[in-house]
């Protein structure tokens, strides 16, 4: 029972990695019905930054808890900028066409994410800084061993998804991102600002994203420039899993998604781990193509 | 208040508005009546800035609007309130109307939330609930209230009784009557010819994209075209 509890607490933590990423493909999924695959990649260049951002703030000497702020809100900072620029050189030119034009395009954005960090950052894996002491904590006294980091991480992913849900509800940028999802030209005829909500989807995904890249950087210690891609599928997955377009739906999918493959590796089928996460998806596919947050589409008659 | 002239529209290869000339003047009521694919809809998304004319002008309150954005036209205080009413089903009713208000800055927000629901009581009911779970009357009034938030001085009304049972069209009648009296000039698109006639000053009737009719909202009710055409006498 304890190892089975260990091993949910360790899904917990990656969980939280893949519901973050899958938060910035619902949400962009939701306002423009694009499958945003170059989403991955902004995690991965999240993460970079947050690689160097620690380095140089460890070095400047501040103690770790300012080091893991500055670094989160540095890495989140630049990746949304990176996020806007994104959708508005690539996308953007692309709203009137085929959907299959803008899934393409992003499809090409996301190598060119790659293998321009490769080209810089060179093909090889760069060790992630230690930001804090990774402490064993046993838990109530139990022989359950949490590390610091992954209290950290699932502290850092709540508050994120508190800050995510107050924008969502309660601020004008939040309704209208709600308004332009569900009917984009009754939101022009209201006035609303489409272009600039749509940035604005953009610039939290984005940011939600990179403090995942940086999370985990400071779970594996090892971030490359194709760091992004698998677990963008696997947040993709989480996503359609909890039902593409819905925010909750993103949240629950991505934790489901990595209790279930901690648990499976756990067993000793890790090997079995991603093909595992791909099943699901396709029995999702299958048994409940809306996900399970997800609304049935109704054909408008 | 309102003057198009010559405009003309196409979707794709179809020419849906040809050589099209109204005007509203202000404090009307001006009633567009005309069968299905006659133009109507499509006139209003011209005049809100959805659809751009390939040739014409389009003068609102002493400016031009032809190219001007959607959001440029709304600030100007023309406001179309959309056929299917179109409400933001995902949200509550207050957040519809406060999503009506999003240009406003100089109104306070609570004041006007209470002018409208001074009008729909209804609304004041139901404010926290979604608006996807409200009947079609109560959408419709949602509707209007949204448009109403944002101050309009000329309101674009696409069909707001379609699909309603016949006390409730009564009742949307009324209300756009009302809201007319307290200053608001409405141009007002219709399938009920004979309710939009009884309410309107002067109407115009489409066919095919080209202004067939036009006139007195009271001589066009008795004329016998109208009656044979439009109100099955």
């Amino acid at each position: 029972m304890e190892y089975f509890i260990q091993q949910l607490i360790n899904g917990i933590s990656v969980g939280s990695i893949y519901a973050l990423i899958a938060l910035g493909y619902t949400m962009v999924y939701g306002i423009i019905k694009l499958i945003n695959f170059a989403h991955g990649d902004v995690f991965m260049v999240g993460s970079f930054i947050g690689l160097y951002s620690a380095k140089y703030l460890a070095a400047a000497g501040l103690p770790p808890v300012v080091v893991l702020l500055l670094s989160l809100i540095i890495s989140m900072t630049i990746s949304a900028c990176l996020g806007i620029s994104i959708e508005r050189l690539a996308y953007k030119p692309l709203r009137k066409s085929t959907r299959i034009a803008a899934l393409i395009t992003a499809i090409g954005v996301s190598f060119l994410l790659e293998y321009t960090g490769v080209l810089i950052l060179g093909p090889q894996a760069k060790g992630f800084p230690d930001i804090m002491d990774k402490k064993q904590v046993h838990l109530f006294g139990s022989s359950i061993q949490v590390e610091s980091n992954q209290i950290m991480i699932l502290l850092t992913t709540i508050i994120l998804m508190l800050v995510l849900q107050y924008i969502v509800r309660y601020t004008k940028t939040g309704k209208a991102m709600r308004a332009v999802s569900f009917d984009v030209e009754a939101a022009r005829l209201m006035g609303i600002n489409v272009d600039r909500t749509i940035s604005a989807t953009f610039a939290i995904g984005s940011a939600l994203a990179a403090a995942a890249g940086v999370i985990f950087g400071m779970t594996y210690n090892s971030v490359d420039p194709l760091m992004g891609v698998m677990p963008g599928l696997k947040a993709f997955v989480a996503a359609v899993l909890g039902g593409i377009g819905s925010i909750p739906g993103a949240l629950v999918g991505g934790l489901l998604l990595g209790t279930v493959e901690t648990e499976i590796s756990s067993l000793g089928f890790s090997s079995w781990r991603d093909g595992v996460a791909f099943a699901v998806l396709i029995l999702i596919l299958i048994f409940r193509p809306s996900g399970l947050f997800g609304k049935n589409v109704r054909e408008k008659v | 208040m309102l003057t198009v002239q010559g405009i003309n529209v196409y979707y794709g290869a179809i020419h849906a508005l040809k050589d099209l000339s109204i005007h509203v003047k202000q404090g009307e009521i001006v009633t567009l009546i005309g069968a299905n694919g006659a133009g109507k809809s499509t006139l209003l998304k011209t005049l809100s800035g959805l659809l751009k004319p390939k040739t014409g002008s389009i003068e609102f309150l002493d400016k031009w609007i032809v190219n001007q954005t959607v959001q440029a036209i709304v600030k100007e205080g023309l406001i179309h309130c959309p056929e299917g009413r179109r409400v933001f089903a995902n949200m509550s009713v207050e957040e519809n109307l406060e999503m009506g208000a999003y240009l406003q800055v100089g109104s306070s927000l609570a004041a006007d939330l209470e002018r409208v629901y001074h009008i729909f009581p209804r609304l004041l009911e139901r404010k926290k609930q979604q608006a996807g779970t409200l009947s079609g009357g109560e959408q419709q009034m949602l509707a209007m209230g949204r448009a109403l938030m944002g101050h309009p001085k000329l309101l674009l009304l696409d069909e707001p009784s379609m699909g309603l049972a016949p006390l409730l069209v009564q009742d949307i009648f009324r209300i756009i009557k009302e809201v007319n009296d307290a200053g608001t000039t409405v141009l007002l698109v219709e399938q009920n010819a004979h309710q939009a006639l009884r309410i309107a000053d002067r109407a115009y009737v489409l066919e095919t994209g080209r202004v067939v009719l036009e006139g007195d909202a009271k001589e066009l009710a008795d004329s016998d075209e109208i009656q044979m055409a439009y109100l099955g006498h």
